[in-house]
């Protein structure tokens, strides 16, 4: 799951646990799937550097990442 | 050639062919008049099959025939109109076949950059008319992109201003380059490519399109119909960074997002990093509060189910005592032994069953007496079929 669909999740849980319609099952086992994405999210926002790569296109018409060297 | 002291032309002996005079014209013509701008109006504009446009330029008393070759109309945005008022750049020169003066137009501009205009309407019309200037096309820009493609020049100033402001705002996110030229006549095809690429490549999360600023020619590539369609195709969300402040591009129309700067295109694309996290906080407490809310209500809830439960059980019981009361009094009322309490006997034979008829008797029969507080050893001496001497007990 990416990270935008993480944090949307994320969103939902939060909109969800704040109504008080769910049952208590619900409400714990939302509140676990949402620390669980937390997690997920935090980790890769903790991710130091993000790679700046330039698309390169080979004969072949086959895409490739190449380091930028920036 | 009879007389070889007469200079060509003197003398019928020596006569031009008109080829030569045509050629001497044109030489003559073209090396006293530098490239200059004319102005005009347009009459009787011709759009020739090889790529050729032919106009003449005229005002009240004059007129000179115009040319501009195909390869010249491409750097020319549109077609001027008939009657339209323009200015001209070009070789004054002579068109040999005709034997007639001939302006060859290298560049066209219309008052109040009518050409620009015309061709950007132009333009806009058949995309709209394709339903891809329509709002409700427009997506949304992803809130947290982890992988941001651009599309420019790899030497430009625009994605050094982007990756600097990417760079600042969340070291974390990739960028993805992917090289275009963003100006001249090869942009909107190279624009075109890279744009392909993206989509075909597929693993961004969305692409920021653009270029620094730079005068109207210079951006024109960014009004290409081409470019335009090929942003429209592009599978994720777009931004269009063309640095310019007054005027919208084409591509600034078709784009999900218009940034007015290739810096303001990446500060849409990428949201800080402290913020982010900050968020994530925020939502880790509002996950926090819910659920504490909803177990201290769970909690409320339980204890009000105890108390109810307790009260209904009490209830219950009573409900039985009650019945067990009434259903007491009526077996008490329907007993034997109260019978016997009022002083009437039964009589039970040697096996315990009681005797409740004159016929169940034989003399000499042993039986028992029950009474109120304790049993008689009886025999029988005699029976007598027939109605009981009085209401009451057989053995008062």
């Amino acid at each position: 799951m990416s990270f935008e669909q993480d944090l949307a999740r994320l969103e939902q849980i939060a909109a969800a646990l704040d109504r008080a319609d769910l049952s208590l099952d619900e409400s714990l086992a939302l509140f676990e799937e949402g620390i669980k994405r937390l997690r997920d999210a935090s980790d890769a926002l903790a991710k130091a550097e993000g790679r700046v790569t330039t698309l390169v296109e080979q004969a072949n018409g086959a895409l490739e990442e190449r380091d930028a060297g920036n | 050639m009879t007389q070889r002291d007469a200079a060509p032309g003197e003398s019928p002996e020596t006569a031009f062919p008109v080829a030569a005079l045509t050629q001497m014209a044109k030489e003559v013509i073209e090396g006293a008049f530098p490239p200059l701008w004319i102005r005009g109006e347009v009459s009787g504009f011709k759009s020739h099959g090889n790529g050729h446009w032919y106009f003449t330029l005229k005002d009240a008393s004059a007129s000179v025939s115009c040319v501009v070759w195909a390869r010249d109309t491409l750097r020319i945005p549109a077609p001027p109109d008939e009657g339209m008022q323009v200015m001209a750049q070009g070789q004054l020169s002579v068109y040999p076949a005709r034997g007639q003066m001939q302006f060859m137009v290298r560049a066209l501009e219309a008052e109040g950059e009518g050409l620009w205009r015309k061709a950007f309407e132009a333009t806009r019309a058949r995309l709209e008319k394709d339903g891809l200037l329509d709002p409700a096309r427009k997506r949304a820009i992803p809130r947290f992109p982890r992988r941001v493609a651009v599309v420019t020049s790899a030497d430009g100033a625009a994605l050094h201003d982007i990756l600097s402001v990417i760079a600042r705002r969340n070291p974390s996110v990739d960028v993805i380059v992917i090289p275009a030229a963003v100006q001249g006549e090869t942009a909107p095809a190279s624009l075109v490519a890279a744009l392909d690429r993206v989509a075909r490549w597929g693993a961004a999360d969305v692409v920021i399109v653009g270029r620094g600023g730079g005068s109207r020619e210079d951006l024109w590539a960014f009004n290409d119909e081409g470019v335009a369609r090929a942003i429209a195709a592009c599978p994720m969300p777009t931004i269009s960074a063309v640095g310019h402040e007054v005027d919208v591009t084409i591509a600034d129309l078709v784009a999900d997002l218009r940034a007015a700067t290739p810096s303001a295109a990446a500060e849409a694309a990428v949201p800080v990093l402290e913020e982010l996290v900050e968020w994530l906080g925020a939502l880790r407490q509002s996950m926090r509060t819910g659920v504490q809310r909803r177990v201290v209500q769970a909690r409320r809830d339980l204890k009000r189910w105890a108390g109810d439960l307790s009260v209904r059980a009490g209830r219950s019981v009573e409900r039985r005592r009650a019945r067990v009361q009434q259903l007491a009094g009526r077996i008490d009322a329907l007993s034997p032994l109260n019978t016997l309490a009022r002083g009437y006997a039964v009589a039970r034979g040697a096996d315990g069953h009681a005797l409740g008829s004159a016929a169940a008797f034989t003399a000499g029969q042993a039986f028992v007496l029950v009474l109120r507080d304790g049993q008689v050893d009886a025999t029988v001496t005699a029976v007598r079929p027939g109605a009981p001497p009085s209401a009451g007990g057989a053995a008062r």
